[in-house]
């Protein structure tokens, strides 16, 4: 059913499969609702590139491909920052420059070079959306981890379990490295026993 | 507006572009195995850095905001940080080839490294002066190298320790950036 969809939730998961987009899944997950504004804005320039980039694939040189492509992913940035700047204000402050930045953001890029430029719209479409939502879920995994443990809240609820204190390193710059290198080392570890297992 | 030392210090250590903006990450994880490609990376961003800071402080005071075009700031900063970077592998190439062959490598991936569109953006969210820009841009690239070299300096001996399987290599690198942006947090305060 739809391989080109599921693939990027689980299987290719951009962030913790391919390792792409590390610089916003450690900064914009200090809380779950950073986590998924982030996740809405870079699924929105990533549907919006990958159609416009396959249904440009043939009339882009191949030589300047690259530029053109960061032509267009800036262009529906600045669309959704302009758009994130009127409808939703707060979010928009709290990510700050990260919403410019999602134009560098390597898994746009990579997309567009890997799919979008090879195959039609309708697969483009899947193949964007199914990693827009692998991206958001990674996010989200993060950030709920974030800002449970490090603020004793989700999505801005209090939700702490009684008589424990939030570990406040884990909202601050040091805790995204380290949630982020544990998840890491617990997927590493998952992957090794199901080999293992396979094996037999 | 800030004094040039409270941007000298912000930017080298308080606000480390690295340990706590999360920008440059990709580089900072992806060279920093050995000392010899974090320095060439080091030298690469600071030098492109700079520059992409002057010509988007330029592009921006003289051609944007007069038009009021400012809304279109990210794409033309991204468009002239490709251009240069392009203009200044062909120089180096002609002119420098000893230098094209220690560094060379690194400057393409610096189109895509967050941290030198970052600083153009930053100097202009701050409004800054060009010279403060300048300024920003020199220090910001100082913070990048320690960051990087002392991270690839405890990464090199990082590979010889006898860790868990599963902690090898990328989880136990972040945890380390962990601790030492916990280090970095120690200037927290200092104004």
């Amino acid at each position: 059913m739809l391989p080109e969809f599921t693939k990027g939730i689980i299987r290719e998961n951009p962030l913790f499969v391919q390792l792409l987009g590390v610089c916003p899944a450690l900064a914009t997950t200090s809380s779950l609702t950073n986590a998924l504004g982030m996740g809405a804005a870079f699924t929105a320039v990533l549907i919006g590139s990958n159609l416009i980039i396959s249904a440009l694939k043939k009339f882009i040189p191949a030589n300047i491909r690259i530029p053109a492509y960061i032509v267009v992913i800036a262009s529906l940035v600045t669309v959704t920052e302009m758009l994130m700047n009127a409808y939703v204000p707060a979010i928009y402050e709290s990510l700050g420059i990260f919403i410019p930045l999602i134009v560098v953001n390597c898994i746009i890029l990579g997309r567009a070079e890997a799919f979008a430029s090879k195959n039609g719209l309708w697969l483009s479409f899947q193949d964007a959306v199914g990693m827009g939502i692998g991206f958001t879920l990674a996010l989200s995994a993060i950030g709920a981890c974030r800002e449970f443990f490090g603020a004793g809240t989700l999505l801005g609820h209090a939700v702490a379990l009684p008589g424990t204190q939030p570990v406040l390193l884990l909202i601050l710059p040091a805790g995204a490295f380290l949630t982020m290198g544990l998840l890491f080392g617990a997927l590493n570890y998952i992957k090794a026993r199901r080999e293992v297992n396979h094996g037999q | 507006m800030d004094s040039n030392f409270a941007i000298i210090f912000s930017a080298v250590f308080i606000s480390n572009i690295v340990l706590s903006q999360f920008l440059g990450i990709c580089s900072f994880l992806g060279v920093s195995k050995s000392l010899r490609n974090a320095l060439g990376m080091s030298a690469a961003v600071a030098f492109v850095m700079v520059l992409a800071s002057l010509i988007s402080w330029l592009v921006y005071y003289l051609f944007l905001a007069p038009y009021d075009l400012t809304y279109l700031k990210t794409i033309v900063f991204i468009l002239a940080i490709a251009s240069l970077v392009q203009l200044v592998e062909m120089f180096i190439k002609k002119m420098l080839p000893a230098l094209h062959k220690s560094m060379g490598v690194f400057l393409p991936l610096i189109t895509t490294n967050c941290a030198i569109l970052g600083v153009a953006l930053i100097n202009i969210q701050k409004n800054y002066t060009l010279w403060q820009s300048l300024l920003n841009a020199v220090s910001t690239a100082v913070g990048y190298t320690l960051a990087l070299v002392l991270f690839s300096c405890i990464r090199e001996r990082l590979e010889d320790s006898d860790a868990p399987e599963c902690m090898k290599n990328l989880p136990l690198a972040l945890i380390t950036a962990s601790c030492m942006s916990i280090a970095i947090m120690g200037f927290a305060g200092i104004h």
